[in-house]
């Protein structure tokens, strides 16, 4: 069969066909891995805070403080801790972290969601802080008691070698984390990590009072 | 026409990476680790296959003046159904390829065997042409990127073979990509030569 020739209306008729059956094909395939990819993506989520958080039964639903993603995790119920999603500008491109904190405000761990860092260098962020070598294990470390910047800006947290700009972001990420969960409620009084913004809007007071009196609970309960 | 031939031909003889020179763009971003670069390959082996059947099908049908938009509007199709089906089946592969993934629509490889070989052979032919060419590819990105990680980090597959410290950190960027090419092209040569 020769090939069809290059007129206007066959030209037209057949970049036409080609086009919707190429829309046709392309929209089933988006129906069928929709739901697939919406589970893949949710599994995802929950593996990253199975990971930060201590152990929990349930989780309450995504709230927002300072335009960070939070959400508590209790056991039964009790507060046992939060995990916020943060950013902050890496070498190349935002670096998006899910770190998880305890009562007291300590770090329990943390998982890197997205990252586009030079490879072998600011990649190094998803395991560097969480390895117990020199000063760079971030875990178990509250950041109102450690100074959580590089060594090289008079902080206290060992950089990457040769990533400080990669660890400079990681560092603010973290920080800007811990600032949004030390406002949204009164921690275990004895760290001391006091919510620093001033006016806090009704519901995060309300919410507060609500942790502290479940904290009171707790507390009591623990020492019975 | 030698079927057996015309899938061998992509293997060595006529290997898109060492030979043709052609796509280098996804061999040299994505063989950091083997892993990335046999996925890397197996990917654009199977919208190879795809578009060469596809094409090879319609040659007939598609008008000589509009054969390229035509022949891209198909690639891109299968390369966007290729990336639906990583996201909801393999993430963890389609987070580490990345922005490389659509990439395969623009990669020379794929447009080249079509204009070259699909547009004007049959549908059986074409298919073993994109296979063999499609795994020559995945045979090229596997080893660089099996030689790029193992240089450069120490380790092989994720199975660490000497501590990452001792590694050299060149190999894991731009610069020793090119220089890791270069050798093994350059090996590839001596091996035909050898041969003829």
């Amino acid at each position: 069969m020769k090939q069809l020739e290059s007129n206007f209306l066959n030209m037209a008729l057949v970049l036409t066909v080609v086009s919707l059956i190429a829309a046709g094909a392309l929209a089933s395939m988006f129906t069928l891995t929709e739901e697939p990819i919406r589970l893949a993506k949710k599994q995802k989520q929950e593996q990253a805070l199975k990971d930060v958080l201590p152990e929990y039964t349930r989780l309450e639903e995504p709230d927002t403080i300072n335009g960070l993603a939070i959400v508590r995790a209790y056991n039964g119920d009790v507060f046992v801790g939060a995990a916020i999603e943060s950013s902050a500008n890496g070498f190349s491109n935002a670096i998006k972290v899910m770190v998880g904190f305890d009562q007291k405000g300590k770090i329990v761990n943390y998982s890197v969601l997205e990252q586009a860092e030079t490879p072998g260098l600011g990649t190094k962020v998803v395991d560097w802080f969480k390895t117990d070598k020199g000063k760079q294990d971030i875990r178990q470390l509250n950041p109102s008691e450690v100074n959580f910047t590089v060594s090289k800006d008079g902080g206290d947290i060992d950089a990457i070698t040769a990533a400080t700009i990669s660890s400079r972001a990681f560092l603010k990420a973290i920080s800007d984390a811990y600032a949004a969960y030390a406002q949204q409620e009164n921690t275990d009084g004895q760290s001391g990590a006091s919510p620093q913004a001033t006016a806090t809007p009704d519901s995060v007071m309300t919410d507060s009072v609500t942790f502290s009196l479940q904290q009171d609970t707790a507390i009591v309960a623990k020492n019975e | 026409m030698n079927y057996l031939k015309t899938f061998t031909n992509g293997l060595l003889k006529e290997n898109p990476t060492f030979v043709l020179l052609l796509g280098m763009c996804p061999t040299l971003g994505t063989t950091t680790s083997g892993m990335n670069g046999l996925g890397m390959g197996l990917a654009t082996a199977f919208v190879l296959i795809c578009s060469n059947v596809a094409i090879s099908m319609f040659r007939n049908l598609i008008p000589d003046k509009v054969h390229i938009p035509a022949y891209i509007v198909i690639i891109a199709t299968f390369v966007t159904i290729l990336q639906m089906v990583m996201e909801a089946y393999m993430p963890d592969l389609y987070a580490s390829l990345g922005l490389f993934i659509p990439l395969i629509v623009v990669n020379c490889i794929v447009l080249g065997r079509a204009e070259s070989f699909a547009a004007k052979n049959n549908p059986f032919a074409s298919f073993l042409d994109g296979a063999g060419i499609g795994l020559g590819f995945t045979f090229a990105l596997t080893l660089l990127g099996s030689v790029r990680e193992f240089l450069g980090t120490g380790s092989l597959f994720s199975f660490r073979l000497f501590p990452e410290d001792y590694g050299m950190l060149i190999f894991v960027l731009a610069p020793g990509a090119f220089i890791a090419l270069g050798y093994l092209i350059a090996i590839v040569n001596k091996l035909k030569s050898k041969h003829a």
